[in-house]
């Protein structure tokens, strides 16, 4: 059956929202091509979303709620997706860059020897049946056009925040279909023993707005208490904590680091842009004490807007900024926080 | 046990990469060096096999690979291999975890293939859960810890760092583990490790030393672009920080990003 497959990542039963991107993105190729859109939505409470995406475009679903499902596991869901697009031959089969989506998608296509394009940030369908693709590489220096060729399955991943969600329609109508776990608990070799929810989670994938601080950090004015172990890591951990987070707070938004702030531990890792980082590109990226460093701007260049507070004025970052300030970033933050709570009448 | 590595050379991180009038893509005269990835996974093999076993580097392409080889073997891996085969498209995914597979097979008595959690220069990690694929191995990725690893009982506990939280995870050996950096501080090749690796003469394979035939492959990369250019006229704002603030609050309202 010709079709595209979307896969809805879920979490504790929700779909991420970055799957709706996903499932845009498969209903313009579905369209283009003249093909259903199928939304596959495995584990728990698969079918209360499945009506979502029914309501977000899907003309059907599959779903498997089966307990061998409930929570994520590559081993059961690759051999499962493996065995749909055995029996159902799709066009395409798409789902978001995530570390679940990157692995779950080269699994089955590996399996099924099929070929895969992997965190693109565009593609389209040609008239020869191929896909091409625009794929960011080097972090982001530079792109490459990349295609997967006509004839079998093409394996997609998008990036986040690179594709659009449909307009949600309530009066979508949707077929939904029960299908069968491909294997059963006991040929699972993969138990999961316990999972610890992050306290606050850092997804800067997903965010809109970031705010980031650099080296800069640790010219905190603020005084590090006596015993501390060294000063400047105190001030900078400090600045994060009460300075940044603050204007990330009122903005909505996510705090990101450079990989000089993360190296000397003013933060952890998981906040870092960049080339061993995360490649991001929100609305608005707030750089503050950030030269900007080209594994830096790597990760960050396709910002929408991007404002740069630094006391260097010859910093690099003012180079491709939009708004550029030149100061002390411990006097300018605050004074932009309080003004846009003033603003935003929060 | 015998644990396996899998290597590439990248260009350095700090390099101003460009695609050249040719097309070609170019990083000047920065230097190529051991994936930074790769260099957790090369030291967690050292790490696991301390009290016992032996470890090898294998690096799928040409000669570019040989000195982030070296590296691995002055950092204390004990063998290296390098597959080279004109047929063979290292860049291609599926060809690469065909290869590898067939590599490790080769060796025979593999229990565990480790991986950086991605190359840093492609940014491609589908090789990786191809090649657990091809082997039918267990696949963990994203692992920041390796809790216990039982030979014995045949199992391997990590812990893994997803999106949402921490994960613990016990699955069959032989596994396929990919890492990040949380996993532990890469160790500096030693004077006496750099001296041997630069006398060691690392072999090279070819498919048919393998056992297998290149397949026709499914994707393919049409060209390399440089980014357009970011139209970035900053405008600069000056006076005091509240001044700053009030102009560049009236900016990004205007902009309609807020």
């Amino acid at each position: 059956m010709s079709e595209v497959l979307v896969w809805i990542e879920t979490f504790h039963g929700a779909a991420l929202p970055t799957s709706w991107e996903a499932l845009g993105a498969g209903k313009a190729l579905a369209d283009k091509l003249g093909v259903p859109l199928t939304a596959l939505v495995l584990g728990e409470n698969a079918s209360t979303v499945a009506k979502v995406a029914g309501e977000q475009g899907a003309a059907s679903a599959l779903i498997c709620d089966d307990a061998t499902l409930k929570v994520y596991r590559l081993e059961a869901y690759a051999a499962l997706l493996t065995k749909v697009v055995q029996e159902r031959k799709p066009r395409a089969v798409l789902a978001v860059a995530t570390t679940r989506g990157r692995e779950l998608l080269a699994a089955s296509a590996a399996d099924t020897d099929s070929g895969m394009l992997a965190d693109i940030s565009s593609f389209e369908a040609q008239s020869d049946g191929g896909i091409t693709a625009v794929r960011p590489v080097y972090a982001g220096k530079i792109l490459s056009d990349a295609a997967v060729n006509a004839g079998g399955t093409q394996f997609l991943t998008l990036r986040g925040r690179a594709f659009r969600p449909n307009a949600a329609n309530a009066a979508g109508s949707l077929a939904i279909t029960q299908i069968a776990p491909a294997l059963s608990e006991d040929q699972i070799g993969t138990k999961i023993e316990s999972f610890q929810e992050a306290a606050s989670t850092v997804n800067l994938g997903d965010a809109a707005i970031i705010v980031s601080g650099g080296r800069g950090m640790d010219k905190n004015p603020k005084e590090a208490p006596a015993g501390s172990a060294n000063a400047a890591v105190w001030k900078a951990q400090d600045g994060f904590a009460n300075t940044l987070q603050p204007l990330a707070d009122v903005l909505g938004g996510a705090v990101g680091a450079s990989r000089a702030a993360v190296d000397a531990g003013y933060i952890p890792y998981a906040h870092q842009v960049g080339q061993t980082g995360k490649t991001v590109s929100p609305d608005l990226y707030i750089a503050c004490g950030i030269s900007g460093a080209i594994q830096h701007q790597a990760g960050m260049r396709t910002s929408k807007v991007i404002v740069a507070i630094n006391s260097d004025k010859d910093a690099p970052i003012f180079k491709m900024a939009r708004y550029g300030l030149v100061g002390d970033l411990y006097k300018i933050v605050p004074a932009v926080t309080a003004e846009l709570k003033k603003r935003l009448g929060k | 046990m015998h644990c396996v590595v899998f290597t590439r050379a990248t260009p350095d991180t700090a390099a101003k990469v460009e695609v050249g009038a040719n097309g070609a893509v170019t990083w000047g005269d920065a230097a190529l060096v051991v994936n930074p990835w790769d260099e957790y996974a090369l030291e967690e093999a050292i790490v696991q096999t301390q009290n016992g076993g032996k470890t090898t580097v294998i690096a799928l392409g040409g000669e570019m690979h040989l000195d982030a080889l070296k590296h691995s073997l002055a950092m204390g891996i004990n063998d290296a291999m390098r597959i080279d085969d004109p047929a063979l498209d290292p860049t291609d995914s599926l060809a690469y975890a065909r290869t590898a597979a067939a590599a490790v097979k080769k060796l025979g008595d593999v229990t565990l293939v480790l991986f950086g959690k991605e190359s840093v220069d492609v940014g491609t990690d589908q090789h990786i859960y191809g090649t657990a694929r091809k082997l039918g191995w267990a696949m963990l990725s994203a692992v920041s810890k390796i809790i216990a690893l039982d030979e014995v009982a045949g199992t391997i506990q990590v812990e893994r760092l997803l999106e949402q939280g921490k994960e613990v995870v016990t699955a069959k050996l032989p596994a396929v583990v990919s890492v990040t950096k949380e996993i532990n501080e890469p160790r500096y090749p030693s004077f006496i490790g750099i001296r041997k690796a630069s006398k060691a003469v690392i072999p090279v394979l070819s498919l048919a030393d393998l056992g297998i035939s290149a397949a026709a492959s499914p994707t393919r990369i049409d060209a390399y672009r440089n980014l357009p250019v970011r139209d970035s006229q900053v405008e600069m704002i000056n006076g005091t920080p509240e001044e700053q603030a009030a102009i560049l609050v009236d900016r990004l309202l205007g902009e309609k990003v807020l």
